[in-house]
């Protein structure tokens, strides 16, 4: 699928619950599913340390795509991890680079990547697309 | 639990207009009053009544309004000594806060301090107020020790006694921890100081909005506080310090009001307390500064922390029986400040879900690194109760609360 396609699933996905709880409960729910980073990665190299909560990334290359793996200490900037990453991974890197998050704001949780907020998921963005900009020099 | 009538909060709170307020669809709740205290309208009115009416630069002018707003500005100044029951009124230096006061000081102490001389800061202090104090060993050569902390929260006063000797220039401590709500025995701390004749700087911070402070019975030489926890504007606070010491200090920064004659060889400085207050000061908010204090003393701060303990005490026999909750710091002599954990939920989780409820509580480190390193935890919820809270906001939380841990369990 692509990284717009996926986006489109995703909103779709939201747009079935019509209070915060339940939307809350999802991304709960996303945030214990997500597989979790190999524990070699969990390491202050992969840190991104926010105020509040810390997140570990991880990226791999095949056959041309760019497969992130990903953790956090706290379980709803685990949930948001969860949703960033089935959009940008498995991705072609040009894609990556190129793709937006504005389908965070349609899903109602736009204040979880405000920059203030302090709880890393700004600079892990920022972090998947310098992967995936490495990736993409690898390529060319 | 007591019902006796202490103060009379639901006409309390009708001072204060943002409590009307709603956050995500719910009355806001606001429990994170160690970080920010709510504004009075008595307060809003002085501000509105200053820019309408009076505005000017101070200590300047001849004509009325400079007139006017030095008058307002030096009794606002008279009231906070008055308050503070400092001996005189140029005792009282307008700062922008806290920090400002803190680095004023360390300032000052540059010159004084040389290699072998010591520096004294505790462990419980806002991380951010340690700095001030390693920029200063760092410049002078002294060595910075650290009182350090017990399991209970508490200063370990013993081992402090240890640290004291002849080296000991200055000791740096807040009166009440902002992560645990602790009171610290400055009183003590002060004597124990002295008596090897170091200076003690109280960073009152928290201590301010809730009890009486009286600078000449703690015999403080310097205590420091910001406006915008005891329900007055941000941007403005009070150094506190000994004449003595204010004459001995060099001025902090250079500037406009501090000087009395100026030629290119050689500069004069003002007089007390203008040395200390370079520049246009915050007029305004040395103005409501002044009407912050009396409205906390209309109100009358025996009352209010009577009422905030019963707050305190209701919220922390709530907590306390929820499954899985871990309350950090002293049982007793705290202030109205509960920082806790529940059981495998991380702090940020709790504080997202609470903050969707319209419940304003703290989550994180507190600016208080070295606590939460103690404790081994990332951070604390921090719900912290100021006098316009109510029981039924207790209620609230608490309920709130537990649908979190439902939610994330
Ligand atoms: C104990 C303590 N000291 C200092 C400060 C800093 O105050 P300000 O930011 O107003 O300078 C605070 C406020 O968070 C505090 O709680």
């Amino acid at each position: 699928m692509t990284i717009e396609e996926i986006k489109a699933d995703i909103v779709d996905e939201f747009s079935m619950f019509d209070n915060w709880e339940d939307r809350y409960q999802y991304m709960i729910d996303l945030g214990k599913t997500l597989p979790l980073i190999a524990p070699e990665y969990k390491t202050d190299d992969h840190i991104i340390k926010g105020c509040q909560s810390k997140v570990w990334v991880h990226a791999d290359m095949e056959d041309d795509k760019v497969a992130f793996t990903a953790d956090s200490d706290a379980i709803i900037t685990k949930g948001i991890i969860a949703i960033l990453i089935r959009v940008f991974s498995n991705q072609h890197p040009t894609d990556i680079i190129e793709a937006d998050t504005d389908f965070i704001d349609e899903i109602g949780l736009k204040e979880h990547l405000s920059p203030t907020r302090a709880n890393g998921l700004v600079s892990m963005i920022k972090q998947l697309k310098m992967y995936a900009i490495a990736y993409q020099t690898q390529l060319n | 639990m007591k019902t006796v009538e202490l103060l009379d909060v639901e006409k309390i709170r009708k001072d204060f207009p943002i409590l009307k307020r709603e956050v995500n669809g719910r009355p806001l709740v606001y429990l994170d009053n160690a970080a920010t205290s709510q504004t009075p309208q008595q307060v809003i009115n002085v501000i509105v009544d200053y820019y309408s009416n009076y505005n000017a630069n101070i200590h300047r002018g001849v004509h009325s309004l400079s007139q006017e707003a030095t008058d307002a500005y030096e009794l606002a100044r008279q009231k906070i000594q008055k308050h503070f029951n400092a001996n005189k009124s140029h005792e009282i230096i307008f700062t922008s806060g806290t920090t400002h006061g803190i680095n004023l000081i360390a300032n000052g102490f540059s010159n004084r301090l040389k290699a072998g001389d010591e520096v004294i800061v505790s462990a419980l202090e806002h991380h951010s107020n340690i700095v001030p104090w390693q920029m200063l060993c760092e410049r002078s050569g002294a060595n910075l020790k650290v009182i350090p902390m017990t399991q209970a929260g508490e200063l370990d006063m013993e081992a402090y006694g240890k640290l004291l000797n002849t080296n000991t220039k200055l000791v740096f401590v807040n009166h009440i921890s902002n992560a645990l709500g602790t009171i610290n025995p400055v009183a003590e701390i002060i004597n124990m100081a002295h008596e090897v004749g170091a200076a003690v700087l109280v960073d009152g911070a928290q201590s301010v909005p809730h009890m009486n402070i009286d600078v000449q019975k703690l015999d403080a030489d310097f205590y420091v506080c910001s406006a915008h926890k005891i329900c007055g504007p941000t941007g403005i606070g009070m150094l506190y310090a000994k004449e003595s010491w204010l004459l001995e200090l060099p001025p902090y920064q250079g500037g406009g009001e501090m000087i009395s004659e100026v030629t290119f060889e050689k500069t004069t400085y003002a007089d007390l307390p203008h040395k200390f207050e370079a520049g246009t000061p915050n007029v305004c908010g040395g103005i409501a500064f002044g009407a912050a204090i009396d409205y906390m003393n209309a109100i009358g701060l025996e009352a209010i922390s009577s009422y905030e303990q019963e707050l305190l005490d209701y919220a922390t026999q709530e907590l306390n029986s929820l499954d899985g909750v871990v309350i950090y710091g002293p049982d007793k002599n705290k202030t109205s400040v509960i920082s806790f954990n529940v059981e495998n939920i991380h702090p940020y989780d709790v504080g997202t879900l609470l903050d969707k409820m319209g419940i304003a509580v703290r989550t994180g480190h507190h600016c208080a690194q070295p606590i939460m390193d103690f404790y081994q935890i990332p951070g604390t919820i921090r719900a912290s109760f100021m006098f316009y809270n109510t029981k039924d906001e207790v209620d609230t939380f608490i309920s709130g609360l537990k649908k979190a841990i439902l939610m994330l369990s």
